[in-house]
């Protein structure tokens, strides 16, 4: 018998456990390859344009024709212009951020450091319920009665607009930002806030001025998150903004966003047609887009807000 | 008893739909307008021929094309006639330019909102309309307001069709707002005083049907079936059935049938106009 206890510490091979952690990590892995894939494949769909390849009925489409000011693409004369369907996504965006983030943050503020014990937990629940709502119920409300609603207070020409679609649209942003916000504010040590009590200040100075400077980085990668998921939409724009690809600085304007392009015209497109390429290659916009606001997000929420919480 | 009775029949449904399987299958891809009608003719179909199964798929007119000439469907429904280099390509594959059967008839409608007093337009009104040279109601006798124009998204054939046929291959004003579906254009068009739209005029509920005239000088007809039978209505297209060559066998058939009493009896069910 050995009287040391080296045996009994090294872990010992366990056949279940070994094929049990690889195939998590096979799950893992799987999940970011498809990512990976379906980014490739989308690339691939839209090469042809890049390679001066795409054809349509009147000659090559090149990308400079994609950068037009004019989204005519089933035409004797086709237009494939995105520059009317970018500004038509930043206009709904803008409008729903605008909307969202005040009610968001706000609410977050009240949950994190003013509500009742009782109503926080009606609160939260209740709002993060929301982030699961059916985009294409909040879209087939604005269509119904929202843009009725709205056309009825403000007397405006177009009855779907963009400030329609922005306001449907601030519904879907108001429980990301309202939950990333929250935990930023969440995450603020119990001591900065015993602190600001100490030397005085009230509740409302506590969290104007302590608690929600402290959460900045974070509420800001809530909204970046916030903006991620206007931009992509679809269904909600698709149903509530007109979808008339405008060129015009109106928020009263009917609008076509890019997402709502995809969905509408991806269905029937001639397969390898210029028409089908140009909507992949409005599709890699929008990934590189929402992956470049991801990627700033997470990196403001771990980069710093993380690192200023430890006081680093 | 009545249950044995059902259980038999049920059973009896099972054993057809095996032995449909096994028989002949009949397969029909394009346009949208259609499929809906050719789902219906297909039910009622199969429900008397029971060795055959008709599958019925759309995608577009131009769809069914490339798999008529791909040889991927027997019979390709479409709403607009074959053009002549789809003709050809079907002539490189199969030495064949394609029969056209006119299967039945669709009218497009022009709905203007109940509340509006324009009554009838002429198709080069509409033409001015949408393509934006008109943009006031007082143009064409109305009252004094902007005209809001709804339409098709640019993927469905009564894009096409009524740009090629009302706008005379001019494009669309991009002042007009696309929504997908008929439905949701006769919607829009419905709560929008100001609004003007078009579509298929099988949907046309609530909303008042604009009288079209051919010209100036000539008379006003409705969309009613009457007018689209005796081609007096200006906007009619017909709607097409393609087979690669003389059809035999159970696609002869199911045409003949569909070309029948019985099977332009459903068209009419459908909403759209039969041809004979």
């Amino acid at each position: 018998m050995s009287n040391t206890t080296q045996p009994v510490l090294k872990a010992r091979f366990r056949l279940d456990e070994f094929l049990f952690e690889k195939s998590i990590a096979t799950v893992a892995v799987i999940s970011c390859v498809f990512i990976v894939l379906i980014l490739l494949f989308v690339m691939r769909e839209s090469l042809p344009l890049f390679l001066g390849k795409a054809l349509d009925d009147i000659g090559p489409v090149k990308l400079s024709r994609v950068f037009d000011f004019s989204w005519i693409p089933v035409s004797n004369n086709p237009h494939y212009g995105i520059i009317p369907l970018f500004v038509g996504s930043a206009k709904v965006t803008f409008i729903a951020i605008f909307i969202a983030a005040p009610i968001a943050i706000l609410a977050a503020l009240y949950t994190t450091s003013f509500a009742p014990k009782w109503s926080k937990e009606i609160l939260k629940p209740a709002i993060e319920i929301l982030a699961g709502f059916p985009s294409v119920v909040i879209g087939f409300f604005a269509l119904i009665v929202l843009a009725s609603l709205l056309k009825n207070i403000f007397g405006w020409q177009y009855r779907l607009n963009a400030l329609v679609g922005g306001v449907a649209l601030s519904i879907a942003a108001i429980p990301i930002i309202f939950t990333v916000s929250e935990d930023a504010l969440n995450a603020i040590p119990k001591t900065m806030v015993e602190a600001s009590y100490a030397l005085g200040a009230t509740r409302w100075e506590t969290a104007f001025f302590v608690l929600l400077p402290s959460a900045m980085p974070g509420i800001f990668a809530a909204l970046l998150l916030g903006i991620g998921r206007a931009f992509g939409e679809t269904m909600i724009v698709l149903m509530a903004t007109g979808n008339a690809a405008l060129l015009s600085p109106s928020l009263i304007d009917p609008v076509r966003t890019m997402s709502a392009t995809i969905g509408a015209e991806m269905a029937e497109v001639v397969f390898g047609d210029a028409h089908y390429n140009v909507l992949f290659f409005i599709g890699v916009c929008l990934f590189a887009f929402s992956f470049t606001l991801n990627a700033i997000a997470e990196l403001f929420v771990r980069g710093m807000l993380l690192k200023k919480m430890r006081g680093q | 008893m009545k249950k044995t009775g059902l259980i038999l029949s049920s059973l009896a449904l099972c054993a057809a739909a095996v032995i449909g399987y096994a028989g002949n299958v009949v397969t029909i891809k394009g346009s949208d307008t259609i499929v809906i009608l050719a789902q219906r003719w297909a039910e009622k179909y199969m429900g008397a021929h029971a060795g055959t199964t008709i599958q019925v798929t759309g995608g577009g007119s131009g769809v069914g094309i490339s798999a008529l000439i791909n040889g991927t469907t027997d019979i390709c429904s479409s709403s607009r006639p074959m053009k002549t280099s789809e003709r050809d390509k079907l002539k490189q594959r199969f030495n064949s330019l394609g029969v056209e059967t006119k299967v039945a008839k669709d009218g497009l409608s022009v709905y203007v909102n109940a509340t509006n007093g324009v009554k009838e337009l002429t198709l080069d009104q509409m033409k001015k309309i949408f393509t934006n040279e008109i943009t006031n109601w007082n143009q064409v006798g109305g009252k004094d307001a902007k005209i809001v124009v709804y339409g098709r998204e640019n993927s469905s054939g009564t894009y096409v069709y009524f740009r090629d046929f009302v706008l005379g291959g001019k494009d669309y004003s991009p002042l007009m707002q696309t929504l997908p579906g008929t439905a949701a254009v006769v919607n829009a068009v419905a709560k929008d005083p100001l609004a003007i739209g078009f579509g298929g005029a099988a949907y046309a509920k609530g909303i008042n049907q604009i009288l079209v005239k051919k010209d100036a000088a000539s008379q006003a007809f409705a969309p009613t079936a009457e007018n689209v039978k005796n081609n007096v209505y200006p906007i009619t297209r017909y709607l097409y059935f393609y087979t690669r060559s003389a059809p035999t066998g159970s696609i002869k058939a199911f045409i003949d049938w569909v070309l029948s009493a019985e099977g332009q009896a459903i068209i009419t069910e459908v909403g759209y106009f039969p041809v004979k």
